[in-house]
């Protein structure tokens, strides 16, 4: 962003540093806001349909265009000449701001995501906990759509998104918390810089807990209650329809990316790469582009998963979603972030590189341990339930 | 030097557009033809009795009461983590201790019920 500002400077001498550095803004902003969720959307879309049609044996889209790569323009044809129908019962307001605010609520955590080298919205101090906080925004929305719509189905949708959410954003905080320890800052330029080994080697346990904390935080499938088809019909946005619709589509694959993106920069190095920094400078042009190939290819393997759990788990149920994030995430999570403050502290660790071997035996204890209890104790819980219905002859 | 925040701002204006320009642009090109049918709430085709703006079960406040503790440990715990590496060994026990009294609250939480979906 910084060399682009300079750029400008020197191709238009009369310009300031300030009005260069808002054109810059203005023109990424832009990027994000209106080129970001038309590629994301089609390309997800895409990528989804393709890859659960593979799982299901089926051939997925191809009739709309070569391979049906032109489906994601056909639906969005479709979705802006389709009818807007507002129920007389609902509330108005609430009504037509809820879907706006889905899609804004996601756009906005995009001004902390670092796609390249030097190439950020906003690298903020407070980079992680804005992430956590903007994301609520979006779960403001789907309450605000649920209860505007006076529709039963709706109302049951938005009931379980607040519990759903709420629930797994603890998880979610405490694996942000455990990064933040080994990384000793919540700005995620520094949190890049500071994994010469990705986290994701040495924070086993945090990377599994955000991503399955993620996925509910999206609630993506197995943890999409809130709108279980076969339940309560489409969830928070059964009234909606055509372009209001659309938003929470846009809204929700923006989330998926980002959510997958944020893991990326988290855990997986974000844009660096072999041969970056080393043969090919960081600031050139050619290394931009180098460290924004690197951020894709992490990004959309994060993406890939989380599709194939899509396509191979069924459905949670509320008691079981609920109970799997406060009776085992947060426990784990919990454990978890005393162990690694343990190993950081230890005094022949930190004095020898062998630091992130330290966290990640730490961490595998962990995980080793809380399967053994967890299996344990289902393991009680099945003998006392069989013992219900072999009866009172034994 | 100005703030990081700035971009933020201009984020939430750019992003405000988006909506705007694409419910413009369907107001212009979608049919409209309402009917009392059409406007009726959805429920599977079953006539619906009443609205639903009706009181709900508890349970979820108790859900979202635990998540406040929670959510305020956070706030305490995140400039831990951040000034962790420069303070000495009896951080690691202050934020034992802290973590251990939260993970008490779990616990009583647990025990009295508040977790259990009936």
């Amino acid at each position: 962003m910084d060399a682009t500002v300079s750029w400008l400077i020197n191709l238009i001498p009369q310009m300031t540093e300030p009005v260069a550095r808002l054109i810059v803004d203005l023109v990424y902003a832009g990027a994000l806001a209106f080129v970001a969720p038309v590629v994301v959307v089609v390309a997800f879309t895409y990528m989804e349909r393709k890859v659960i049609a593979r799982i299901q044996d089926r051939v997925g889209p191809n009739r709309a265009g070569p391979f049906g790569l032109l489906q994601g323009l056909a639906d969005a044809v479709k979705m802006l000449t389709k009818e807007d129908i507002t129920p007389q019962d609902a509330d108005r307001i609430v009504y037509n701001l809820a879907p706006a605010l889905a899609v804004i609520g996601v756009i906005l955590v995009y001004a902390v995501l670092p796609v390249a080298p030097g190439v950020i919205g906003a690298d903020l101090n407070v980079g992680v906990l804005y992430v956590v906080a903007v994301g609520g925004i979006g779960t403001m929305a789907i309450l605000m759509a649920g209860w505007s719509s006076n529709n039963k189905y709706a109302l049951l949708s938005a009931f379980r998104v607040v519990a759903q959410l709420i629930s797994y954003e603890i998880p979610m905080i405490i694996a942000l918390l455990i990064v933040v320890l080994a990384a000793g800052s919540m700005q995620m330029g520094e949190i890049i810089a500071a994994q010469d080994v990705p986290f994701l080697f040495t924070l086993p346990l945090a990377f599994i807990i955000f991503l399955m904390a993620t996925i509910a935080e999206i609630g993506r499938s197995p943890f999409d209650l809130l709108e279980a088809e076969s339940e309560i019909v489409a969830g928070f946005h059964v009234e909606y329809s055509g372009m209001k619709f659309a938003f929470f589509f846009i809204g929700e694959y923006m989330h998926l990316f980002v959510g997958a993106g944020i893991a990326t920069t988290l855990f997986l190095g974000g844009w660096r790469g072999p041969f970056l920094g080393e043969v090919i400078s960081e600031a050139s042009i050619l290394g931009v582009l180098l460290g924004f190939v690197y951020f894709l290819i992490k990004t959309v393997f994060i993406v890939f998963l989380m599709i194939w759990i899509r396509g191979t788990l069924p459905r949670f149920r509320i008691d079981h979603l609920l109970d799997f994030g406060w009776k085992f995430l947060v426990p784990v999570g919990l454990l978890g972030l005393i162990a690694v403050a343990l190993v950081l502290k230890l005094p022949f660790l930190s004095s020898s590189g062998l630091m992130w071997i330290g966290l990640l035996v730490a961490n595998i204890l962990v995980i080793v341990v809380s399967l053994a209890a967890v299996s344990m104790a289902a393991r009680r819980s099945r003998s006392v339930a069989l013992r219900g219905v072999v009866g009172a002859d034994r | 030097m100005r703030s990081d925040f700035v971009f933020v701002g201009i984020l939430v204006v750019v992003a405000t557009l988006l909506p705007v320009v694409g419910l413009g642009v369907a107001r212009l090109i979608r049919p409209k033809k309402p009917n009392p049918v059409k406007l009726s709430t959805y429920e599977c085709g079953v006539e619906s009795i009443g609205d639903a703006w009706v009181q709900f079960r508890a349970q979820y406040y108790i859900y979202a009461l635990v998540f406040v503790v929670f959510d305020i440990e956070a706030v305490f715990l995140l400039p831990w983590a951040v000034a962790y590496g420069q303070l000495p060994l009896y951080a690691l026990v202050e934020g034992v201790v802290f973590i251990l009294i939260l993970a008490l609250a779990l616990a009583y939480a647990w025990r009295k019920g508040a977790l259990r979906w009936s």
